[in-house]
Order: structure tokens, then C-alpha cells, then sequence
């Protein structure tokens, strides 16, 4: 389990994360959302280590992650950020073979390569496995980075926005694959979103944020109705239900 | 052709050039010669090799192929030092005539130099690659100036002393700081074997680094001051050669086509010996010392340097 407890970071004097407590349930998909600059990617940096927190704690099961070797971590929690420029030049499988480096810390093993063959399959990138991460689409990009944070093999897996410049066909095959991680692997989800009718049809719990501040927190149902919605995003927005799944129909709201 | 193949042929060319500088055309006594040749083959070797990895690791923790130590003005910092060692304390102060203290002062100040200039400007990662290049002109420049306006000042027959560690000069090697250089090399290497793989994980970017498990913080504290302890090696050794380290380590990077640091940096190494033996072969042999080899190399460098910056406009734009 994932605790967040009173967490605030401040670039100068302004609280880009204002004194936040949330805890994340365990083999479920969480998703933050919440207007532009509401903090929060900077959250999911906090929580993955990626930055330090000014004031407050996170918790992985009782201990503080600032306390636990960067290996040991590693093997726990995985995050995937939305740039990954890379200097070098990389093979879809070179790549994925570094998700296993909390393991194998450069020397494969024959259960590392397993590992390996399994996210490449289950990205459905076996088949492409020898081609050049520059010479993909952004999708397929996209795939390999989820690719390697699978052969990570962790318990918790942290994204921030991985549907950016992503088509709706490649979303859809990207959120269900996170579904598939959660529902079928046991995997703990966190993920930005800035679409919400994303976080509406696949998330089990949804965080709002607003201004550095958790605004809303619950099951997903609880979150998307224009009550609530009205609180986070100060727009009126019509919700409508399609097929079992809640539609925010914010295009021409105002 | 694969990478093992390729180190094999840079190994055989680098023993070709080394059997070649030690051996061609030896007059007088073998037994004068032959030693004294020995130690410029060992001289130009721990520069190059120093150079050589040095550059490689620092360009892997600042993510980016142009900017190397030198570029950034580290050589620039040792004459700063040296030279107001010679101004303000003359050449017959105990930091000039002891060579090991006068080398560990330069290596505590260039040390000092990289880290505050990590810390101000590759940090952050919030500064564009040009700007951190003209940054890094304009320190050259100013400690440049700094230390041409020292030497202005200073008594002519101190110039005269300070002089011979201005030019790089492979005719002169500080003979006394090899053995020191050598340990300190061999040192750096049995580090190097602890870390390789991590500096693998670093050229996928700082995020990715510390998600799989790198102490991110602490590795670049210690590369860095590994690469400046390297780079003061090498200026004491032979003085500043400011363009070297970008020209190995980039046709490494475009001859050995991976990720391996191991491979890279064994590459470049080699590189560095077939560039610095063969040319200063080539130098003594065939235009017979009308020219010093640290001239050609920053004129073949320079221009080099202006490619990669060209290349790299035009593939961000």
C-alpha cells in the first residue's frame, strides 16, 4: 500500500503540491486528474522519488520511500514519465531487457530473458523486437516503454499522461493493457490523465486535484458527476451513460 | 561488422603505431633511445586513455555528445592556478617546486570548478545545449583573460617558467607525475568496472535512470569528480589539449554503434592511442617536428567540433 501523507513541494514560494494525503489501495487503477498545474505529475514524482517532497512522507507499506535502497525500490515501484529522450539508440528489446536491471544489473540471467519475452509479448512487440526505438511510431514507442516497465515486474506501476500525442486507437489499446496488468496480473495502477473519459470508463478510483490541493478523492463513480466535476474543472459538464460507462460530454459546455 | 571485430582492429592499429614509434628509425645508442621512447609511448597513453574515458563518462552524466570537460573550461581552471601560483607566490614557492603538491592543488580546484558548474547550470536540465556551450566560451574566455593579464604583470623570467605549462607538449612530458598518473588511471579503471552498467542505465535519461534503481545524485557526484581528477591528469601530464576528448569520443560513438560503456570507452581509449602515438610518429617522422601535434589535433578537432554542432542544429530543428 501506498500512503501519501501531508506531502507539499514548493517551487519559490508558490505550493505546486499543497499538503496532500491520499492513500492508494493496492491491485486496483488510480487515476489523478485535475486542470493543468494542478500538480499533478509533480505528485507522481514525489511518490516514484523522482523528486523530493519539501515537507510531508510517502509510505510503501509502513516505510518511508526515502529510507529504501534506489535497488530495492526499483524492484517495487516503476514510473514512466511522458519525455524519454534518449542520447543512444536502442532496440525495442535492448530497451525492455533494461526494465530487468533492478535484477540483473546488466547481466541477464535466463530467467531476466524470460521476463523479457513475456513483455514483449504481451505488448505484442515480439515480433518487431530487433527494430530501432527511432524508427517507431509514437505508439509503438509508447509500447516499448510500457514494455520495459513490465519486465521491471513491480508491484506498483506509476505513469504519467502515456496516452500524450497518442491516437484514440493507441489509447484504447494502451488503457487496456493496464486493465489487463491490474485485473489479471494483480498490479497496482497510478496514472495521470488529462482526459477524463479515460479515468471515467477505466479507473476503479480517481484523485482530484486543483491548485496543489486533493479536491476530490474517491471511486471512480463517485467523481464523475457534474457535481463534482463542476468543483474541479469550473465547467458545467453533462455526464451521460453509454453502454455501462460514464461519458463526460464537456465539448461545447461552458 | 561487429563491435569485438572492430575493437580488434583498433587494438591491432594501436600496436602498429606503438611497434612503429618505438622501434623506426632508432639512431645512436638503442639502449639511450629506446627507453626514452617508452615513456613518451606511456606518457601519451595515460593522457589519452584519461582523456579518452573521462570524456565519455562526463558527456553520459550531462546527456549530451558535445559538451566535454574542456569545452567547459576545466583546462582553462589549471592555468588559472598555475599561473597564480607563479604571480602570487613566484616559481620558487613550495607549490611550484614540489610537483605533487602543485598537482593536487590543481586537482582540488578543478574538482571544485566541475562541481559548482554542475550545480549551476546541467542540474536543472533546464538549459538548452547552446547555451550551456556559450557558457562555457565565455568561461574559457574569462579565465583566459584572466590569466593572459596575470601573465602580463608578471616578471618576465617567472613567465619564462610558466611557460612550459602553457602548450601541450608531448616533446616534454612531466616525466615525474607518469607514475602518479598511471596509479591514479588504474585507480579510476577499477572504479570504472563497479559502475559501467550503471552509467548504461544513465544514457536512458535521468528518469528513467533512477526508476530502474540508479542512485542517481551520488553517481554524478562521483563521476564528476572522477572526470576532473582524470583531466587534471592529463593537463599536468602534457598540458591543455581542449578538443581532443570531443574528437574520441564521438568517432567511438559513431564507429562502435551500442550503448555498452565498457565497449564505448574501450574504443575511445583506443582511439586516443592511435590518435596521439600515430600522430606524434607522424609529426616527428614526417614533417620533423615542424609543428606540434596539440596544433593539429585542435585544428582537426575545431573542425570537427563545428560538424557535430551543425549535425546536431540541424536534427533539432
Amino acid at each position: 500500500m501506498i500512503q501519501v501523507k501531508e506531502l507539499s513541494k514548493f517551487f519559490g514560494k508558490k505550493a505546486v503540491v499543497d499538503n496532500v494525503s491520499v492513500t492508494i489501495e493496492t491491485g486496483k487503477i488510480t487515476s489523478f486528474i485535475g486542470p493543468n498545474g494542478a500538480g499533478k505529475s509533480t505528485l507522481l514524482s514525489m511518490v516514484s522519488r523522482l523528486l523530493n517532497a519539501d515537507t510531508g512522507e510517502v509510505l510503501l507499506d509502513t516505510n518511508d520511500i526515502r529510507r529504501i535502497k534506489s535497488d530495492d525500490f526499483a524492484k517495487r515501484v516503476s514510473i514512466l514519465k511522458q519525455s524519454n529522450f534518449m542520447n543512444v539508440r536502442l532496440t525495442i528489446r535492448e530497451l525492455v531487457s533494461f526494465g530487468r536491471y533492478p535484477y540483473s544489473k546488466g547481466r541477464l540471467s535466463e530467467e531476466d530473458i524470460k521476463f523479457v519475452d513475456q513483455a514483449l509479448d504481451y505488448m505484442n512487440l515480439t515480433d518487431m523486437q530487433d527494430q530501432f526505438l527511432d524508427e517507431l511510431s509514437g505508439g509503438q514507442r509508447q509500447r516499448a516503454f510500457i514494455a520495459m516497465v513490465i519486465a521491471q515486474d513491480t508491484d506498483y506501476v506509476l505513469l504519467d499522461e502515456p496516452l500524450n500525442n497518442l491516437d484514440m486507437k493507441h489509447s484504447v489499446q494502451i488503457m487496456k493493457i493496464l486493465r489487463k496488468l491490474v485485473d489479471e496480473l494483480g498490479k497496482t495502477v497510478i496514472i495521470v490523465l488529462h482526459d477524463i473519459n479515460f479515468a471515467s470508463v477505466y479507473s476503479d478510483r480517481i484523485v482530484a486535484l486543483k491548485d496543489g490541493r486533493v479536491i476530490k478523492e474517491g471511486p471512480t463513480n463517485d467523481i464523475i458527476n457534474s457535481d463534482a466535476l463542476k468543483q474541479i474543472y469550473d465547467m458545467d459538464i453533462p455526464v451521460q451513460e453509454q453502454n455501462g460507462c460514464r461519458i463526460c460530454v464537456y465539448f461545447n459546455s461552458h | 561488422m561487429r563491435n569485438s571485430t572492430k575493437i580488434i582492429i583498433l587494438a591491432v592499429l594501436a600496436l602498429i603505431f606503438v611497434g612503429l614509434y618505438a622501434f623506426y628509425d632508432i639512431k645512436g645508442g638503442f639502449s639511450y633511445a629506446f627507453p626514452r621512447r617508452l615513456i613518451k609511448i606511456l606518457a601519451m597513453s595515460v593522457t589519452g586513455v584519461a582523456i579518452a574515458y573521462s570524456t565519455v563518462v562526463f558527456q553520459t552524466i550531462t546527456h549530451n555528445r558535445i559538451l566535454t570537460p574542456s569545452v567547459m573550461g576545466l583546462d582553462s581552471m589549471y592555468m588559472v592556478v598555475q599561473t597564480f601560483i607563479y604571480f602570487f607566490l613566484g616559481s620558487t614557492s613550495i607549490l611550484v617546486m614540489n610537483k605533487y603538491l602543485n598537482f593536487s592543488i590543481s586537482i582540488i580546484a578543478m574538482v571544485l570548478f566541475a562541481l559548482i558548474l554542475y550545480r549551476t547550470l546541467f542540474r536543472a536540465d533546464k538549459y538548452p545545449i547552446y547555451f550551456l556551450l556559450l557558457v562555457g566560451m565565455i568561461l574559457g574566455t574569462l579565465l583566459g583573460s584572466a590569466t593572459t593579464f596575470l601573465q602580463v604583470l608578471i616578471d618576465p623570467n617567472e613567465y619564462l617558467n610558466l611557460q612550459s605549462k602553457m602548450f601541450a607538449s608531448f616533446s616534454k612530458v612531466n616525466a615525474d607525475l607518469l607514475w602518479i598518473g598511471l596509479a591514479i588511471l588504474i585507480v579510476a579503471f577499477i572504479y570504472g568496472f563497479r559502475i559501467m552498467s550503471q552509467l548504461d542505465v544513465m544514457s536512458l535519461g535521468r528518469e528513467n535512470a533512477i526508476n530502474l534503481g540508479v542512485n542517481y545524485d551520488k553517481l554524478v557526484m562521483n563521476v564528476l569528480v572522477l572526470s576532473s581528477v582524470l583531466i587534471a591528469t592529463s593537463t599536468a601530464l602534457v598540458g591543455p589539449i581542449t578538443f581532443f576528448g570531443l574528437i574520441v569520443a564521438n568517432l567511438s560513438y559513431q564507429f562502435l554503434t551500442t550503448y555498452k560503456h565498457s565497449v564505448l570507452i574501450l574504443g575511445a581509449s583506443l582511439i586516443s592511442i592511435i590518435a596521439l602515438v600515430g600522430g606524434q610518429f607522424i609529426i616527428e617522422h614526417v614533417f620533423e617536428l615542424s609543428t606540434t601535434l596539440s596544433v593539429i589535433i585542435n585544428f582537426v578537432g575545431g573542425i570537427y567540433f563545428i560538424y557535430l554542432l551543425l549535425r546536431e542544429s540541424r536534427s533539432a530543428g
